[in-house]
This record gives structure tokens, C-alpha cells and sequence, in this order.
């Protein structure tokens, strides 16, 4: 025979109490500790610089961007002189930023693709040297490879006036690489081709050797690491779908095209994402070679107006928009080339 | 009775023996020759890479002077190596500008600095009592660098440079950045809304920026933040920037060990009554610092590349002591190019061995089925 329990009584409404056991509470005052000594932490960094600021009769403020450079850039593709204020020469240094990064992106792409392929190759020789090359250029610093790049462009390129003539159409020399170059002039387009002077090379467009070294060493360096990322990419894909192209008679290039890039290519884009952002962070090494890219800009006009806090926070706001921007498109790219799953 | 002449058993020929599939000659057939494409772009790399191979051996073999002499090496400009420039420069570029007759100690300084980072290499060795050999490693480098005790001579760190310098750069900044970065880790998992934005922010705003941005602050803007009369020199103010540097990326690598280990993991220390830090303490880092170990590695390669560029804010590490000693000296000057060449087969020892490793405690790791 069973006998009933009495019912238990309901639990009684307890009141939340204000308890150090309550994790909830914890977290309130560990919050408010932690935004509270940031806080504290803040305003005395900025008393303080204010304080030293005054002590050393150092001005701040943005009002220098208005003010008259007075100092000449090598090169840009906006017209700017020394008498342009130094909001014309921060423009010129991102254009030059932008002009660099983004070329060096596309060779580094394509470059590092092809040293990543290859080391799937049948040929054991191609393998090897890529190998090689990327274990070479990844670990030496990109500092010591842009110097060693832009000390051969001035060293044993031929000067000037006799310049390596590649067929008429391009002229390397100590100046730079002259090219072809789309004029508008009149109202109608033409291609304007150098032509040897005597002094120089005339007309058509010209690269600095500075723009050289820096798209070289950035594209050389950035495609060693690319490499790798897309050899970790091809390897992820099953040895399956090489298998099942081959059974359906493609061949190796053709299943690697149709078959294993596509598929790989949803694991390359996040890393290629991060080697074009630090390709970009790393453009700011031009300053060692005199490219006038906008770290360098600022460099001089920190040196120049003593504003070093506007400065820095202008290149510190450049670059994390051009990473911000780096990363939305290539999350757009990402999404677009992503396979639709069931 | 008789048999059917169609029904006798006839046996047809032999195959040939298959071909052979091993040995040296049929691997270089089937990897360089295979086909009519495979042996042209065989032909082609090796012609590339044998010319540029003789290339390199006539200028830094056959033609190049090995003798520290200026004038022979100005004779052989163009055609051959001078790598005398190294016999006569090494020591400055890989001290510095330290005082000649004390040079011995930032060669004993290095091998102390050395030595705790081999013993980190050993897993056997990964206990509290580390931190020990860290602090003692650090505690002797320091001294024997800057002297001002027991007889050594006080050396201001204006003169200190070269490898050592760079040595101390990454390690220390590696050092000091770790507890900062699984700091910052912890609390971009944390539930802290408040502590949570402020770690990620920390994070992201240090890796969106270029390094180069972070040492310009370091030098120009840390001394504006100080009390004047407080300011550091500017080794201490760079490595504070490296370090912070370096913390915001790690953080990101140890927040991806922190999601390898299962949420079981926490549920299982939480019922057993672990405090929140007793829990991360013995549980959790534990596994996810151990799963991490090859990025580490790798982030401290990177690390110690960086540490080049602190010549832009003039401290004479190695490139910079490079730059030093030939750009003061016009008989040198034109023979950068085989002092780079020498600083980059430094380097490359450095990160080439360090990959190696990195990439053996992957593989082991894997094995253990992590």
C-alpha cells in the first residue's frame, strides 16, 4: 500500500539579493571596474599630453592640413607642387599607397597561384623550385628585400641616357621603366610611345625605380605567402575529385580548372584576404626606399609641422580604412564564389 | 576415346615482365620526362636555373674577392663578390656600435637570452618552473648588456645593436606579449559585453594598423604621454610597442585554440566546481595553448622579421647596424649588396629553422589527434 507524500510547499519567492555569489552581479562590477579604470587611465593620458603639450609649446589640431606644404613630392599622378597645403599631400601619398597596393595585389595573386599550382606538378624539377622560392622569400624580412631590390634598380641598371631597349615599346633604365602610354589629347585617344632622347627617355609613361622596387619586393614577398595559401587550399580537396576528373577523361589541367580550384577556392579566399590586407599594412615599408606613399608623407610632415599626433592618427585611419574596405569586398568576393550548399 | 582437338590445353605466350616501377631512372622518367610537354619544361627550368646558377657562381665564386681589401674589391665591382666587406664589417653589424673592448658580453648576453628559448622548444620542459629560466635568461641579459655592477662598465642602450639587439627585440616583445594577449583572448570570449568590446576593440584596432604606424607612436608620441621628466628611452618605448603589437595577434591565435576545445570541457570543470581562472588555468589554455604551438611559432617568425623595421625609428639592430657601418665608410659603401646578402642568410637561418619546428610540433600534434 502506498501511502501519499504530502505536496512540497512551493518554493518561496526568494528576492534576488545583491550577493558577491551572484555571477550576474560579479559581472556588473567587474564591468564597471574595468570601464572605470580605462576611464581614469584616458583622462590622465590626456591631461597629461595636454599638460606637455603646453610645456613645450607644441600646437594641435587639424588646422595644419590647410596650410601650405612646402615640400615637393617625386611623383603622383595629381598635380601638386610645395605651394599646395598638406591635405593635397596626403592625397597624393594615399594615391601612391593605393597605385602601389593595388598592383602588387594582382602580380602577387598571379604569381603565387601559379607557385602554389605548381607544387602539384607532375615535374618534380618545377616543384622543387617552388619550393624553394617560397621557403626563400618568406623568411627573409620584406625590409631587407625592398633594399636589396631598389639598391639593384640604382645599382646595375644602365644609366639614363642608354637604357635596356625591350623592343621599342618599354626602356629600362636607372630612371626608371619607360612605357606606352593612352594620351588624350584633342579629343581623340592615342598611344604615345617613348622614344629614346638624349639625355633620357621622352614621352610615353614612366615608372620610378622607387615604384619598382616596392611593387617588386611587396608582389615577390606577398606571392610566397600566397603560395602557400593556395597550395593549403588545393590540398583540402580530396584526392577524390582529382580522381573522379580523371575517370570522367579530363585532363590534369582540365580537372584542376573545372574540378579542384572551385572547390578550393571557398578555403583560399579567407587567408588570401589577410595576405592583401598585410600586403597593404606592409606598403608602409616604401618609406625606406623613398617612395612617397602616405606613411612617408606623414613622415615629413610630422617632421615639418610637429603635429606627430595628427599625423599618426592619419596614417593609423588611412590604413584601417583601406583594411576595412579590403575586407568587405573580399567577404562580397567570398559570398559571391561560395557553393551553394543543400 | 579421344579429345577434342579444340579442348587441349595451348598456353599462349609470356607477358613481358612489367615495366620497372622503381629505381632512380624510371622515377626521373616518370617525374622529368613523361611526356613531349613535361620534357620541354623540364629542358627550360633547368636551363634557367642552370644559367643562373653559373651566374651566381662566377660573381660570388669564381670572380668575388674574399679579402678584406677595398681596392681589389673595386677592381672586381660589377663582375665579382666582395665578400671582404664581410670579414671587415661583421663585427660591427652584428654588435652594433657596442665598445670593442667589451664585446664579450652581448656575445655571453645572446647565449643567455638563448638559452630559455631552447629549453621553451621542449615540451618536456613546459611547467611553471619556466618562468623561472624566462625571468633568469632575461634578468642575465639585461645585465650583461647594460653593466654598471661588479666591475662592468655601464653601456647606455644607444650603443647596444646587431643581433643581440634584434634577438632581444622579438624575444622580449614575445615574452611580454603573451600573458597580454591570453588576457585579451579571454575577454573577447568573455560574457562581459563591457570587457568583451574593449578587448576587440584593442584587437582590431592594432591589427588593422602597419607596424611601421605603431613605432612612429612609440618614439614621437609615447614621450607626449609621460610625465616629462619620466620619459624612457627609446628602446624601452619601442618595445612596448612591439609587444603590444604582437599581443592583438596572438590574441587572435589563442582565441582559435580557445574554440578548439569543446564546450564539454567547460561544463565538465564547472560541475566540478572550478572557479572561472581555476577552470581556464588547469582545463582550458592547457589544451588550447598546446593546440596552437605551431601558429605561435609561426607568429613569432614574423615577429622576428619585423623587429627590421625598428631601424626606421633609428635603433641599430641588424639592418640597421648595416646601414651604419657601410654608410659611414665611402670605401665600403658600394658593397651593401653582399652585407645584405650576409644579414639575410642570418635571418633565413633563424626562420628557416624555426619553420622546421613549427611544422614537426604540427605534425606531432596531428598525430595525437588534435
Amino acid at each position: 500500500m502506498s501511502q501519499l507524500i504530502a505536496p512540497r510547499r512551493a518554493p518561496a519567492v526568494t528576492r534576488r539579493k545583491l550577493s558577491w555569489r551572484s555571477p550576474r552581479v560579479r559581472a556588473w562590477v567587474y564591468q564597471a571596474l574595468a570601464i572605470l579604470i580605462i576611464a581614469l587611465l584616458a583622462w590622465a593620458l590626456i591631461s597629461i599630453t595636454l599638460d606637455n603639450m603646453r610645456l613645450r609649446g607644441i600646437r594641435s589640431g587639424f588646422d595644419f592640413l590647410l596650410q601650405p606644404a612646402g615640400f615637393d613630392i617625386g611623383e603622383g599622378w595629381l598635380n601638386y607642387d610645395s605651394t599646395n597645403p598638406y591635405w593635397k599631400a596626403f592625397l597624393v601619398g594615399l594615391v601612391n599607397t593605393l597605385r602601389v597596393a593595388v598592383a602588387a595585389c594582382m602580380l602577387a595573386t598571379v604569381l603565387g597561384t601559379l607557385l602554389g599550382m605548381a607544387r602539384f606538378s607532375r615535374n618534380a624539377l618545377l616543384r622543387g623550385l617552388s619550393y624553394g622560392y617560397v621557403e626563400l622569400f618568406r623568411n627573409i624580412p620584406l625590409l631587407l628585400q625592398l633594399l636589396m631590390c631598389y639598391l639593384l634598380f640604382i645599382e646595375y641598371l644602365p644609366p639614363a641616357n642608354e637604357p635596356l631597349n625591350l623592343g621599342d615599346m618599354f626602356f629600362l633604365g636607372k630612371n626608371g621603366l619607360a612605357f606606352p602610354f593612352l594620351d588624350w589629347t584633342g579629343g581623340q585617344l592615342q598611344v604615345v610611345y617613348p622614344v629614346l632622347g638624349d639625355l633620357q627617355v621622352e614621352g610615353g609613361g614612366m615608372l620610378s625605380p622607387e615604384y619598382l622596387a616596392v611593387l617588386l619586393g611587396l608582389s615577390l614577398y606577398t606571392a610566397a605567402f600566397i603560395a602557400e595559401v593556395v597550395r593549403a587550399g588545393i590540398a583540402s580537396v580530396p584526392r577524390g575529385q582529382h580522381e573522379a576528373g580523371a575517370a570522367i577523361g579530363l585532363s590534369r589541367a582540365r580537372a584542376m580548372h573545372l574540378i579542384v580550384l572551385p572547390q578550393a577556392l571557398r578555403l583560399i579566399i579567407p587567408p588570401l584576404t589577410n595576405q592583401f590586407l598585410n600586403l597593404t599594412k606592409n606598403s608602409s615599408l616604401a618609406v625606406a626606399v623613398g617612395y612617397p606613399e602616405v606613411v612617408s608623407i606623414a613622415n615629413t610632415s610630422l617632421n615639418q609641422s610637429g603635429r606627430a599626433l595628427e599625423c599618426i592618427a592619419i596614417i593609423m585611419s588611412v590604413y584601417l580604412t583601406l583594411s576595412l574596405l579590403t575586407s568587405g569586398l573580399m567577404n562580397w568576393f567570398n559570398r559571391r564564389s561560395a557553393i551553394p550548399e543543400r | 576415346m579421344t579429345s577434342h582437338p579444340a579442348l587441349t590445353f595451348k598456353s599462349i605466350a609470356a607477358r613481358p615482365s612489367p615495366a620497372r616501377a622503381t629505381g632512380v631512372a624510371t622515377a626521373l622518367q616518370r617525374q622529368l620526362f613523361s611526356s613531349l610537354p613535361n620534357t620541354l619544361l623540364t629542358l627550360l627550368l633547368f636551363g634557367v636555373f642552370a644559367w643562373l646558377a653559373l651566374k651566381g657562381l662566377s660573381w660570388g665564386v669564381v670572380h668575388a674577392v674574399f679579402a678584406a681589401d677595398a681596392d681589389q674589391c673595386q677592381v672586381a665591382r660589377g663582375v665579382g663578390a666582395c665578400w671582404g666587406v664581410i670579414n671587415e664589417k661583421a663585427r660591427f653589424i652584428l654588435l652594433g656600435r657596442y665598445p670593442q673592448p667589451q664585446q664579450w658580453r652581448p656575445v655571453l648576453a645572446t647565449c643567455a637570452l638563448m638559452l630559455p628559448v631552447l629549453a621553451s622548444c621542449n615540451p618536456r620542459l613546459w611547467k611553471p618552473s619556466l618562468v623561472l629560466i624566462w625571468v633568469s635568461g632575461i634578468a642575465a641579459f639585461t645585465g650583461l648588456m647594460g653593466g654598471g655592477f661588479a666591475g662592468l662598465i655601464q653601456v647606455p642602450t644607444d650603443q647596444w645593436g646587431g643581433l643581440p639587439l634584434t634577438l632581444m627585440l622579438s624575444v622580449l616583445s614575445m615574452v611580454l606579449a603573451f600573458p597580454i594577449a591570453v588576457l585579451a583572448a579571454l575577454g573577447r570570449r568573455s560574457g562581459m559585453p563591457a570587457i568583451r568590446s574593449l578587448c576587440q576593440v584593442f584587437i582590431e584596432l592594432v591589427r588593422g594598423v602597419p607596424l611601421i604606424s605603431v613605432l612612429f607612436m612609440a618614439s614621437f608620441m609615447l614621450p607626449l604621454f609621460l610625465p616629462a621628466d619620466k620619459s624612457p628611452d627609446v628602446l624601452i618605448r619601442v618595445i612596448v610597442g612591439i609587444t603590444l603589437f604582437a599581443a592583438a595577434y596572438m590574441a587572435e591565435i589563442i582565441r582559435g585554440g580557445l574554440q578548439t576545445v569543446t564546450s564539454g570541457q567547460t561544463e565538465a570543470a564547472a560541475s566540478l566546481g572550478l572557479t572561472y581562472w581555476q577552470m581556464q588555468r588547469t582545463i582550458i589554455l592547457p589544451q588550447a595553448l598546446a593546440a596552437v604551438v605551431p601558429s605561435i611559432v609561426n607568429n613569432f617568425i614574423s615577429l622576428f622579421k619585423d623587429t627590421s623595421l625598428v631601424t626606421i625609428v633609428s635603433l641599430y639592430e641588424l639592418t640597421g647596424a648595416l646601414s651604419l657601418a657601410l654608410g659611414s665608410d665611402p670605401n665600403w659603401r658600394p658593397f651593401k649588396i653582399e652585407a645584405y646578402l650576409f644579414i639575410a642568410a642570418i635571418y633565413f637561418a633563424f626562420c628557416y629553422a624555426m619553420s622546421r619546428y613549427s611544422l614537426r610540433v604540427e605534425q606531432r600534434l596531428k598525430r595525437k589527434g588534435h
